[in-house]
């Protein structure tokens, strides 16, 4: 699988955040897009995940499911955990496995993958940062897509969960899987570097 | 199907616990319906007149007073990315979350009609109409208004623009809603006149509300 992108112009509000953009990435390989606040990471990602539409330019996945988009071939990880505060731990998770098309019984194998399987019944409103952001990395696990895009994926994880999602990582990246993943500190994992701008 | 399933599951199960809208929206029917008789007073005559039209009037703003959760509460927490970027086509995903919370919040405001009814002096032919016509006239309310919650999502207080975008789209039904009532009390119309048109107002929302909150929803992403 290849995931490229040639040319990309965005422009957000207005205002040009990059223009001209190259990227290019295959199966088993991660891709660190790092450059300074402002200088479009997050918007890149946004991008290719179909959630903004480019000013110019083309993102092409070769070698994945024909009939399906890129998008639908796609993990978002984003700032905001997707999680409802008034549903269980168990409850989210089984949701998004359900929306996005997950195999039913694996849930609680996933949730022990990622350190909850304690906190099950919780509601997800007593969750702390880090075990929320543990529970969206769960969803991640419960449904297969052969492209994660991360923002910042490892912000407000402990050192543990650091490790642990290194591992994830390892494993998604081993069964031929694509990362595409915005970061200020090193993901801990071998990365090509997509070096953005400076804001201008 | 199960992906749409999922969320109709959700949605409800989110609305019927603490802090869900569900029971809000009820609560502020009751509280419209039963504040009423003491702005227009105790004259039972004019209250049976104005029955419908109030109850009517009550569950189009209780229907209001949730709807502009149905998009927001999604986009805030992230949640409506990845429902954007799902499998299963945004129109379908938008018809889902307007059905679950007809299911939630709308179908509640039915069932207390005939409660309200009592308090409004209304005999059980009235209330039965009223009930009738809120059934087929309220997904009516909650289809266009999604698409006013759809345009709203990305501004900041869109709760507020909700109301003065969804309001005179639900004109037609309030008419025809309020007519076929009366029709059954009063007459001289025939019930079957207004309420076909009723019918058809809900019909016709229920095909071009998802779609036009779906492109709504697509453009608005930012």
């Amino acid at each position: 699988m290849r995931l490229s992108g040639r040319q990309i112009d965005c422009i957000r509000g207005g205002r040009g955040v990059f223009s001209g953009l190259d990227f290019e990435t295959s199966s088993g390989e991660v891709l660190a897009v790092v450059g300074p606040n402002g200088s479009g990471k997050t918007s890149l990602l946004r991008l290719i995940a179909g959630l903004l539409v480019p000013a110019g330019g083309s993102i092409d996945l070769e070698g994945g499911e024909a009939e399906l988009t890129l998008p639908e071939q796609s993990h978002y990880l984003g700032h905001r955990d997707a999680l409802k505060p008034a549903l269980s731990v168990h409850e989210n998770l089984a949701f998004w496995r359900d929306f996005l098309g997950g195999k039913i019984g694996e849930l609680s194998q996933c949730l022990s993958a990622v350190g909850l399987g304690h906190a099950t019944h919780l509601p997800a409103a007593y969750l702390s940062a880090g075990q929320r952001r543990r529970l969206s990395i769960a969803r991640l696990l419960v449904v297969r897509r052969p492209v994660w895009l991360l923002d910042e994926p490892t912000s407000a994880l402990d050192t543990a969960g650091q490790d642990l999602f290194v591992g994830v990582m390892r494993e998604h990246l081993a069964s031929g899987g694509i990362i595409i993943a915005a970061t200020h500190t090193p993901l801990g994992i071998g990365a090509r570097e997509l070096r953005m701008g400076g804001a201008t | 199907m199960t992906a749409l399933a999922a969320l109709i599951r959700r949605d409800i199960r989110i609305a019927v616990r603490v802090g869900g809208g569900a029971l809000i929206g009820v609560l502020f029917f009751l509280t419209v319906t039963v504040l009423m008789p003491f702005a227009i007073g105790p004259d039972l005559a004019l209250l049976t007149r104005l029955g419908p039209a109030i109850l009517w009037f009550g569950a189009l703003l209780a229907s209001l007073l949730t709807l502009d959760r149905l998009f927001t509460a999604d986009h805030e927490d992230g949640s409506l990315d990845l429902i954007v970027m799902g499998r299963a086509p945004l129109e379908l995903a938008c018809a889902a979350k307007a059905l679950a919370h007809w299911l939630a919040a709308g179908l509640p405001l039915i069932v207390a009609t005939p409660v309200l009814g009592l308090l409004l002096n209304l005999d059980a032919t009235a209330t039965a109409a009223v009930a009738l016509t809120l059934l087929v006239g309220t997904p009516a309310l909650t289809f266009t208004g999604m698409i006013g919650a759809a345009l709203a999502v990305t501004l900041h207080r869109g709760g507020l623009l909700l109301a003065v975008l969804v309001l005179p789209l639900s004109i037609p039904v309030l008419i025809f809603g309020v007519a076929a009532s009366q029709a059954a009390i009063t007459g001289p119309l025939s019930f079957g006149t207004p309420f076909s048109i009723l019918c058809a107002l809900s019909l016709v929302s229920l095909v071009v509300g998802p779609f036009a909150a779906a492109a709504s929803l697509r453009h608005g992403l930012d």
